[in-house]
């Protein structure tokens, strides 16, 4: 065996006993450095003649490769082993809980979100939304809409008034969004096609009233809408807004002084516990009323019922949020109850869209 | 309103089931609100009788009875009943049966060792009228095995309609037959009434001093009357919708207000002195009516008195004194029309609800006063005998002889169905309507019962709800071309951007009550007169809100109480600066409590901070971001309203003129009057003080301009006083240059160690984007050199060394 050989060896075993990378450069300085072995070898190659060099420098330069390509592979086991080490020492407690980011806390009210869906729906149908004040005057909220004097709705027992003014005149908080109705067509000529959402008042307070509560309304006004479309808006919206594929209804005559002929209409559902299935089961649910614009009120907001007809319609926002989402408690709704809200309330990413759907 | 369906049968004559008819008069408009068919509910309760009764081995008050049943298997049957002894029939229910009076279906039972094969049952288990103590007790001949409530013939079906206040007509049971046999379900039966003539002068007269009040009144005397208790026919007629027979005379009033809706009254001859005059009461007058209460009254209520005072409140209820009893001999009987108004008011001041009111409020038909009068005395006479004398008619029982020219078009138009001409007419003339012509106008006189129907539209909706409402075709609406533009208006666009903005930021939606208490109002400057209700429903809900604050604040504090002490509520929705349409405003308001802070709320391991002034900052600006107000344009000034901290408030503002909103901690003596623990943070916005964006023709937004040079950021510190505002470093340091300072933000700020006790130590990071070309160190080092000159000349400062 040559000296060269057993060098070779040597360092070679020097490499791969080499614990770690600082011991690895101090064999690799030793070999390859400016004094190393091989690098003191392959110094004497100018002292040889031109034969001798050609054999013996192949031969160191061999050794040379070995010695570099051991060292690289050695080092990329250590620096593979190091760092295999330290991400071993590095550890997290990934069990650690997180805390609810502010979308997740956030909560939008049962009633806003149902605003937002009824809106959504409408808009579609080319419906604008209207909104008027909460203080009104008699004549608005009554007098227009062919509210007889001497009408029990308005006395103190059901409408809120405030103190009279100098002149006798007494304004209230309005008990329907009528009074929008009467602003609109009072300010915007035929076609009209709009919902009127807003709070409303009566001085009533038990369990299944509060004084304070929401409606939205409808109207058109036009030269030819008639009983037919207001049952196809309805039928249409109540399976928007129940998101089922059919619903079944049921028009009734009824009675009120601001349409003639006027509707009631009922939904069929079925009951089961505080969850309402709709388009199925016995019972009869009465969610609106409905009418054609009575002539009366046309007249008095300027329009000709000779040339103009329309209908209208009303519901309580909190009441179809109540039974589409199975609230039991109406008053619940204005307690501000953090551990209702949550329950009951919507995330701020759960925006209705029809696209999207109105509440998935 | 509620019948029977026999009474239904004396004017309708139908073969029509209940559930039929029931069906038909919800869909005509006579909602059918509950039917109590007693038939269908006792079918299962038979007829049974005690064989044997012994006493119960282990209880002394229970008796062991059997019982045969009409089959060749008597049961054994525990009774507790005192009455329980063999040979009595009485009713049995067996296991498995509803007991309608208990709620519970009775099973098989072991009563104290002893089986109990069913039950026998008291008239109050079954739901009927309890007349003794203990089971029903049945004569001798009743059939054992029968039907019990078939035998006893009280299975008479009640149905009680919703009326609506425009069918005075169908406050009788003819004015629902009627509708009914309009609607094909039958044919109507309603005998003509023949006048009966009177054998001597009505020895008492009449003065109405107000025909507004009392438009009519007519009056007779029946002398020589028997009085006592009502046939049987009518009595059962009585009870079976809750009403309790009285005497003869009494029942036949009550019987013509619910059979033709003409309530009437009669007085015991002996017992009026004088004449009787209709007047108003006399302030301070009062009358022992018939129920036992006495009413003091005023001159807004309509009378009929006699020489010894008040007899009778017109049209709601008789008096107490002038009642007929069995000792009745000569009765005056009164039929009159009343203003409905002034019924209505009355009623409802006085708290009555008779069955006279509800029919005078909505008005009675005019035209049937006198043979309202005739039928009365017609049955006064076949029940108590007597003679009757002529009649007395003050007024005019008039007709007013409406006539509509009506277009047979328009039942198209309107209600979108097609009905000939000929069922038109027939639907009418069923109603009572005369029709005269065969179009395209038609006249169509309305009858004297209807005063609901006054114009064309009333028409059609008489032929649409008996032609039939089902049959109205659902139509298509389609939107047309209107144009795809949002539909809602821009404080709707900014309320709900709002809701979703501030939710977004972790806080929970409340809704409150646009009213709330008078002290809580005048904190937040409101409980201004014009905005305090007249009639509020309770003294805490009085006055209009100024602010959102108040509802919220309350809301906080309650949830505390229920042991949420960290949370973070907001609300959006109308407030009232004043009474006028312009007066009312939409705010977004929120509150922080304990550790709800911008972070996060609650404690936590990565670190939790008390909720502070600047995270309501945070959220006023976040509403503004999300309602589209121009940011760069607000401005911050110390201080807030004054039911904030002074020191830890602020105000957001366009110029002093537009103030947006405030936010800061709520003033200690705003928590004291609203009664809530602190700290509170709170902030107001107002979304209709955000000025309007610019209308753009297109939505391309301006052109991106990326620069091609790199930004250079330069760090200042600077020592100024403690009162100086940060707000104040980053206007003087921005406003240098304002085209090539683009930022400037404040990355530190330090009180301590190492500064003057009345300094701190503000540092700023500036950056600086080259325009045309890469500024050279010397440029760069003018401009930071007149940042510090600017800064420190602004806020009287120095350099940080």
């Amino acid at each position: 065996m040559s000296d060269l050989t057993t060098l070779q060896q040597t360092i070679l075993a020097d490499i791969a006993n080499a614990s770690d990378e600082a011991a690895l450069e101090a064999v690799r300085v030793g070999a390859l450095g400016k004094k190393g072995s091989i690098s003191a070898l392959l110094a004497t190659l100018g002292k040889m003649s031109p034969e001798e060099r050609k054999t013996e420098g192949a031969a160191i330069n061999l050794a040379k490769d070995a010695v570099t390509q051991a060292l690289t592979a050695r080092r990329d086991v250590l620096k593979s082993a190091a760092l295999d080490a330290r991400l071993a020492s590095e550890t997290i407690d990934v069990t650690l809980p997180l805390r609810d980011g502010p979308a997740e806390l956030g909560r939008i009210h049962p009633l806003s979100q149902t605003w937002d869906e009824l809106t959504t729906i409408f808009a579609d149908m080319g419906f604008a939304v209207a909104e008027g004040p909460d203080i009104e005057t008699d004549d608005y909220n009554f007098t227009k809409l062919n509210f007889p004097e001497g009408h029990p709705a308005r006395e103190m027992h059901d409408t809120f008034y405030f103190n009279p003014k100098e002149d006798g005149s007494r304004l209230l908080l309005r008990t329907h969004t009528s009074p929008v109705q009467v602003r609109t067509m009072l300010s915007q000529q035929p076609p009209i096609r709009v919902i009127c959402p807003g709070r409303t008042y009566r001085s009533d307070s038990d369990q299944t009233h509060t004084p304070m509560f929401h409606q939205v309304e409808g109207l058109v006004i036009d030269k030819g809408s008639h009983l037919g479309h207001l049952k196809w808006i309805l039928h249409e919206f109540c399976k928007a807004f129940f998101e089922v594929d059919n619903v079944n209804m049921r028009f009734r005559p009824s009675f009120f002084p601001f349409t003639e002929p006027s509707l009631e209409v009922d939904i069929q559902c079925r009951r089961d516990k505080n969850e309402i299935r709709f388009g199925e089961g016995e019972d009869w649910l009465e969610i609106l009323g409905c009418g054609m614009v009575h002539p009366n009120v046309l007249r008095a907001c300027g329009i000709d019922p000779d040339v103009y007809q329309g209908f209208a319609w009303g519901m309580g926002i909190d009441r179809i949020a109540m039974l589409k989402y199975g609230m039991a408690d109406l008053r619940q709704l204005f307690e501000g109850d953090v551990r209702w809200l949550n329950h009951y309330g919507f995330k701020p990413l759960e925006v209705p869209t029809l696209a999207g759907g109105l509440s998935t | 309103m509620k019948f029977s369906l026999s009474w239904l049968k004396d004017h309708l004559e139908t073969d029509e089931s209940l559930e039929k008819l029931a069906d038909k008069l919800t869909m005509i408009g006579l909602e059918v609100e509950h039917i109590d068919d007693k038939a269908k509910l006792l079918k299962p309760f038979t007829i049974a009788e005690i064989v044997t009764a012994e006493k119960h081995p282990n209880a002394d008050k229970l008796r062991v009875c059997t019982v045969n049943v009409g089959d060749d298997k008597p049961l054994q049957i525990v009774c507790g009943a005192p009455n329980a002894h063999a040979g009595l029939k009485t009713v049995l229910a067996r296991p498995g049966t509803y007991i309608p009076g208990k709620d519970f279906t009775i099973g098989l039972g072991n009563i104290r060792g002893v089986e109990s094969q069913g039950m026998m049952c008291s008239a109050g288990e079954l739901g009927l009228p309890d007349t003794i103590d203990g089971i029903i007790e049945l004569p001798g001949d009743a059939p054992v095995g029968a039907v019990y409530i078939d035998w006893a013939k009280l299975g008479d079906p009640v149905i009680e309609i919703n009326l609506t206040p425009n069918r005075q007509d169908c406050t009788g049971v003819t004015g629902i037959a009627r509708d009914l046999a309009a609607a094909d379900m039958g044919v109507f039966k309603n005998p003509g009434i023949k006048p009966i003539k009177g054998e001597f002068p009505c020895p008492v007269k009449v003065t109405v001093e107000d025909a507004k009040l009392c438009p009519g009144f007519a009056l007779r005397l029946v002398r020589g009357v028997k009085n006592g208790p009502s046939p049987e026919w009518l009595q059962k007629k009585l009870t079976s919708i809750g009403l309790r027979p009285i005497n003869a005379l009494v029942d036949i009033t009550n019987f013509l207000t619910f059979d033709r809706a003409r309530p009437l009254h009669v007085f015991d001859a002996a017992k009026v002195r004088g004449d009787l005059t209709v007047r108003r009461a006399r302030d301070g007058e009062t009358l022992l009516a018939l129920d036992g209460k006495t009413y003091t009254l005023d001159s807004k209520v309509c009378v009929i008195a006699d020489d010894n005072g008040v007899e009778s409140l017109a049209g709601i209820m008789g008096g107490e004194a002038s009642g007929c009893s069995e000792e009745t001999t000569d009765v005056l009987i009164e039929s009159a029309l009343w203003n409905e108004i002034n019924i209505a008011q009355t009623g409802r001041r006085l708290g009555i609800n008779s069955d006279a009111r509800y029919r005078f409020e909505r008005g009675v038909d005019p035209v049937f006063m006198v043979p309202g009068l005739e039928l009365a005395t017609k049955l006064v006479m076949e029940l108590c005998g007597g003679t009757p004398s002529e009649s007395i008619v003050v007024g005019k029982p008039y007709g007013d002889d409406r006539i509509i020219d009506f277009p047979i078009a328009e039942v198209k138009r309107l209600a979108a169905i097609d009905v000939p001409f000929p069922e038109m007419r027939r639907i009418l003339g069923h109603l009572g309507f005369m029709v005269a012509g065969s179009g395209p106008v038609v006249k169509v006189a309305v009858p004297s019962w209807r005063s609901d129907v006054t114009g064309k539209a009333d028409i059609v909706e008489e032929v649409m709800r008996i032609f039939g409402v089902d049959k109205v075709p659902m139509t298509p609406f389609p939107r047309g071309d209107a144009p795809r533009k949002p539909v809602l208006t821009q404080i709707q666009q900014r309320t709900r951007r709002a809701k979703r903005g501030l939710a977004a930021r972790g806080l929970v939606e409340a809704v409150t009550w646009s009213f709330i208490s008078k002290p809580h109002a005048e904190v937040f400057g409101g409980g201004a007169p014009e905005l305090a209700l007249a009639n509020p429903i309770a003294s805490d809900l009085s006055d209009m809100r100024p602010s959102l604050l108040p509802g919220l604040i309350a809301a906080a504090q309650a949830n505390a109480h229920r042991g949420l002490s960290d949370l973070a509520l907001f609300e959006v929705g109308q407030i009232f600066r004043g009474d006028r349409p312009q007066d009312q405003f939409m705010a977004a308001s929120g509150v922080r409590r304990g550790l709800a802070s911008s972070a996060g709320s609650g404690r936590h391991w990565s670190g939790a901070s008390a909720a502070n002034a600047l995270d309501a900052k945070a959220d006023a600006f976040a509403v503004l971001a999300a309602a589209g107000a121009p940011m760069q344009a607000l401005q911050i000034v110390a201080g807030g309203a004054n039911w904030l901290h002074p020191g830890r408030s602020g105000t957001i503002q366009i110029g002093p003129q537009n103030v947006l909103g405030y936010f800061g901690e709520l003033h200690p003596r705003t928590l004291e009057a609203l009664g809530a623990d602190g700290p509170l943070m709170a902030f107001e916005v107002i979304l209709d003080r955000i000025p309007d964006a610019k209308q753009k023709a297109t939505r391309a937004k301006p052109t991106l301009e990326l620069s091609a040079f790199q930004p250079v950021s330069r760090d200042f510190a600077f020592i100024v006083d403690r009162k100086v505002l940060s707000g104040d470093i980053v206007r003087a340091a921005a406003g240098v240059d304002k085209k090539l300072v683009t930022a400037v933000t404040v990355f530190d700020v330090y009180e301590g160690k190492g500064i003057d006790d009345d300094k701190k130590s503000v540092a700023i990071a500036v950056t600086i984007q080259p325009r045309e070309k890469t500024l050279t160190d010397q440029e760069i080092d003018a401009v930071a050199a007149k940042i510090v000159v600017e800064v420190t000349k602004k806020t009287d400062g120095t350099l940080r060394a």
